[in-house]
């Protein structure tokens, strides 16, 4: 027999910060980050192997480490900040990765595709002018059956373009006094 | 290009949409998290489900003692295979028709990991807890791994059934007495046992379900289901349960590739579990019970003998095959094809007589056979005559493109009827594979080759030159559980032109939701992003087979082109009203009715969408729809010239795959940036079957790949970089000449690895390696050359 008697399943309260909200999830011990995240409704983080070799629960913690969800007690990710496909961008306002995949039919199922574009995220921020091959290697955490990677490779290269693109124009667009940063835009009527 | 002209409606330039790269619909949904997976479903009240597995590969059962189980906080009951005997629930019917299955082991467990008991608590960590704790009393007994052992009949693994034999069926096609004599008078025979290795098609989602009885009896289910009418029915005819009462769901599916056609046991128990504590039940597997209980693939056996002339001309083929089946006969074939489309063997060959032959036996492993990304059994049968021809082609010492170009059936034969009973539909076989060769510079590859082997490098070119059979299939010879394999299809079409199109099938990743709607807009003249896909729910969507085999689009895809016919005919005499013209004055030209003779006098069919609620004319019915059945008079048949350029290090058995190029020739192209996509994926599958995949058992029958850590997939390192192209032979039967696709790149690309493979090692005179070709595998090989060369 297992030890089960020995298992700690008293229910204690974690507070997350998740996508910039504040959570109280109800977990024991022993729950994983991507339960604790996903009976949270964020249903976008999934679980497709148990033994992290997959990294569809990849989520991102404090913006640049991803963090395989599925490998993470919930109790371990208090005090990070952790960013799901939620907080990556909705249907009416795609990040340039989102697009990026959708461009260049970088999904098919769709079930590894939240941990995918997780972990490019994260590169995106290490290294943003990355080669085909340092995408490959950085992605190789994460499985997908259905691409065979090719449109993949290409999207995070798409998305990267465009991410170095907007920094450039965000950069100009400081240069000049009076201009809001974030948006590249004189006033911040942006359009 | 006016697109009535039925089969020879190739993607023109004047298409709406047809032929056209259109961005998928489906995917904003994926992209943000909001798609809907069977594991997002969460209702009130749920219980969650974990199974109890055996740890032997056969042992009687002596007793189970629930008692620790039970006594776990939050765990509502425990089932075992004595109680779901009492309540006539203990065995279900396999698709195949020739054999049952256990639901919970009842008496005595056949393989390891065999579902034992199911318990049912409010978390699912207190489920996996108490399936610890549930007390099972083995007595294990001898196991018997291999089919060679199991032919013996020594032990009888199946003592539930009449006959006291490990034998399970013999299946046999072609002229037996005729092959073997043209053998006999052949000048070059080759022979040789080729394994098509057990493995699993592993989508990255895993299977499970989610099943609850509403207030008022009715079955919900929801489910990881390829195939969700079909599962209705058998359902229905397991638990009882009316058809009427019972609503299947295949919400959004993680990738299935043949894994999530069968029914499986788990799901009988979440039913039961549902009914008995009248709350719902979720029962999601782990990775470790996807790979080690649900359909594996292959594990055939095949002796594949080849007779020809010297000059190459082929004269014979004969294959015997011994099928491994696992502990149930629960492949997943149709009911008269008990070795699936394995008959497709002569491939694109002129073999002027042919014969096959199978047996399957039980064994004491997981049950299964399905069709992995496969027309049932087409994998291994291409792979057979790939192979084959390769092995000829080394013994002749002649060029493999050289070969088959010799005995490929020629274009002007079409349709062509092969020695094994299939007809056909059309090919282009020489054109395909020149496209090919000239694409990759063979010429050029096979001078540098000749170069590499003067200063003993190793590097190697395969071909693979496959036919595939798909689109199963026409009813008088197809049947699952004695329905008929058509598929269906309906179309709505709203007032302000836009519309619902639903069909019989599932995509799990195919991305109907965007070519259903690209045929019915080219049909109609309608935008195909104001028509909405909806599949998957029994309730609303019309019945059909579901999504595998390459069925959908040369069925369902069928379906959809003649129902949109069908709806734009009822609309034709809206137009003849709204243009006062007689019916037959109208003509459709340029996605619009005109009146014949007169093209200023035009609507289109929004216009005479809304006039069909608003002022359809007398005596015309009101209203825009139309559903149809599709019976396919005939299977498609897509093919493919594929290469593959590998260098193999001899001194570590390493291959690199240096460069693959893929033709593919699938008929008409519907949507090319998703054929290029299912075609990237299904390459990336075959490479993974031909270098890293498989599920073997040890002599104990312990299952030695039964998580990701040792069934390896291809990560985005290992993944070759794909080239890939088209030649296009419509399909003559075929409404708008499709023939499918998602299939072709998993059944031809492992010849073509393993042929350039035993290419490379050709002066060696290595003619065969089993697949997966591991490092260790190919490294022993070369050795073993070696030392044989060295000692001779």
């Amino acid at each position: 027999m297992t030890a089960t008697d020995t298992t700690d399943t008293t229910l204690r309260t974690v507070t997350l910060n998740v996508n910039g909200q504040t959570l109280h999830q109800q977990v024991e011990p022993r729950t994983l980050l991507a339960y604790a995240l996903r009976d949270a409704g964020l249903k976008g983080t999934h679980v497709g192997c148990d033994t992290s070799s997959c990294g569809c629960c990849v989520v991102l913690l404090d913006g640049d480490t991803p963090a395989k969800s599925c490998t993470m007690f919930a109790v371990q990710a208090e005090g990070h900040q952790i960013t799901t496909v939620e907080g990556l961008g909705g249907p009416g306002n795609l990040h340039p990765l989102q697009q990026a995949f959708w461009d260049q039919h970088g999904l098919q199922c769709g079930y590894c595709t939240p941990g995918m574009l997780m972990t490019a995220k994260a590169m995106l921020e290490h290294n943003p002018d990355p080669t085909d091959q340092e995408v490959r290697e950085f992605l190789s955490g994460n499985l997908c059956r259905c691409t065979g990677y090719n449109n993949i490779v290409k999207a995070v290269q798409q998305a990267a373009r465009v991410m170095r693109d907007e920094a450039q124009a965000q950069a100009l667009a400081g240069m000049v006094p009076g201009t809001d940063p974030s948006t590249g835009t004189a006033g911040g009527g942006a359009q | 290009m006016s697109i009535e002209t039925d089969a020879t409606n190739n993607a023109g330039p004047q298409t709406l949409t047809m032929g056209k790269g259109m961005k998928r619909k489906e995917d904003p949904r994926f992209l943000t998290g909001n798609g809907n997976y069977v594991d997002d479903m969460r209702l009130p009240g749920m219980l969650y489900m974990a199974i109890v597995h055996s740890p032997y590969p056969h042992a009687n059962i002596k007793g189970i003692d629930k008692a620790a189980a039970l006594a776990v906080p939050g765990v509502k009951a425990v089932i075992t295979g004595e109680d779901l005997v009492a309540a006539s629930l203990a065995w279900l019917p396999t698709f195949h028709g020739f054999d049952k299955q256990m639901v919970l082991a009842v008496g005595k467990v056949l393989f390891q990991h065999q579902e034992v008991a199911a318990v049912f608590a409010e978390t699912r960590e207190a489920a996996r807890d108490a399936a610890e704790l549930v007390d099972v009393d083995y007595e294990p007994l001898d196991p018997v791994i291999s089919p060679f052992d199991s032919m013996k009949d020594e032990v009888i693994l199946r003592d539930d059934r009449e006959d006291k034999t490990n034998h399970i069926y013999h299946w046999d096609s072609g002229d037996r007495d005729g092959t073997q004599a043209a053998l006999d008078d052949s000048e070059v025979v080759v022979t040789e046992r080729i394994y098509a290795p057990r493995c699993h098609p592993a989508p990255l989602e895993p299977c499970g379900c989610v099943a609850q009885f509403d207030a008022m009896g009715r079955l919900h289910f929801w489910v990881t289901s390829q195939a969700p009418h079909v599962y209705r029915t058998a359902i229905s005819l397991v638990t009882g349960i009316p058809e009427d009462k019972i609503r299947v769901i295949s919400p959004d599916i993680g990738g299935g590739f043949g894994n999530k056609v069968p029914v499986y046991p788990g799901y009988v128990c979440a039913i039961v579990g549902a009914l008995i504590l009248k709350t719902p039940v979720k029962w999601i597997e782990t990775r470790t019970e996807n790979l080690t209980t649900t359909g594996f693939a292959r594990d055939y056996h095949m002796d594949v003998t080849i007779g020809a002339k010297k000059d190459g001309t082929v004269t014979a083929l004969k294959v015997k095959t011994v099928a491994d089946h696992g502990a149930f006969d629960a492949a997943a074939d149709p009911s008269k094809y008990p070795a699936g489309m394995f008959g497709v063997v002569t491939g694109s060959y002129q073999f002027p007589v042919a014969f096959a032959e199978l047996d399957a036996y039980f064994t004491n492993k997981a049950p299964g056979g399905v069709a992995y990304r496969c027309s049932f059994r087409v994998t291994e049968a291409s792979y057979a005559i790939e192979r084959g021809m390769d092995i000829l082609a080394q013994k002749l010492t002649m060029d493999p493109a050289e070969l088959r170009r010799k005995n490929f059936v020629r274009k002007d034969q079409f349709p062509y009827d092969s020695a094994l009973g299939f007809t056909y539909d059309s090919g282009d076989y020489e054109g395909t594979m020149d496209k090919a060769l000239n694409q990759i510079g063979y010429a050029e590859l096979r001078r540098e080759q000749a170069e590499k082997r003067a200063r003993g490098e190793y590097m190697g070119i395969g071909i693979s030159t496959f036919t595939e059979v798909v689109g199963a299939g026409p009813s008088k010879h197809f049947d699952i559980l004695g329905i008929k394999m058509f598929d269906s299809a309906e179309i709505r079409i709203h007032p302000t032109g836009t519309g619902i199109i639903r069909t019989g099938t599932k995509s799990q990743g195919q991305g109907h939701e965007t070519t259903w709607a690209q045929i019915v807009a080219e049909e109609l003249g309608l935008d195909p992003q104001n028509l909405l896909v909806e599949e998957g729910d029994t309730d609303t969507a019309p019945y059909g087979l579901g999504t595998y085999a390459s069925r959908s689009t040369p069925v369902a895809g069928a379906a959809l082109a003649l129902a949109a016919r069908r709806v734009r005919e009822k609309a034709r005499k809206v137009a003849a009203h709204l243009l006062e013209a007689a019916a037959e004055d109208i003509e459709w030209v340029d996605h619009k009715f005109q009146v014949m003779g007169a093209p200023s006098r035009s609507v289109t069919m929004k216009e005479v969408a809304f006039a069909a609620y608003t002022n359809p004319g007398e005596g015309n019915e009101p209203g825009l729809e139309a559903s149809l059945y599709y019976d396919p008079p005939n299977m498609t048949f897509p093919h493919g010239a594929y290469i593959a350029v590998v260098d193999v290090d001899a001194e570590t058995g390493e291959v690199k795959v240096r460069r693959f190029l893929a033709i593919d020739d699938c008929g008409t192209v519907i949507n090319p940036m998703i054929v290029e996509g299912q075609v990237h994926g299904g390459l990336t599958e075959g490479f993974a079957i031909a270098f890293m995949q498989e599920i073997p058992y040890d002599e104990q029958g312990n299952n030695m790949a039964p998580n990701f850590m040792e069934y390896l997939i291809p990560t985005s390192v290992e993944a070759p970089v794909w080239e890939t192209g088209s030649t296009v032979t419509p399909s003559p039967h075929h409404p708008i000449g499709a023939k499918g696709v998602g299939e072709s790149p998993n059944v031809g690309s492992p010849a073509a690895f393993v042929n350039a493979v035993m290419d490379a090692l050709a002066p060696l005179g290595v003619t065969h390696i089993d697949m997966p070709l591991t490092r260790e595998k190919v490294w022993r090989a070369i050795r073993d050359a070696q030392a044989a060369a060295a000692s001779d």
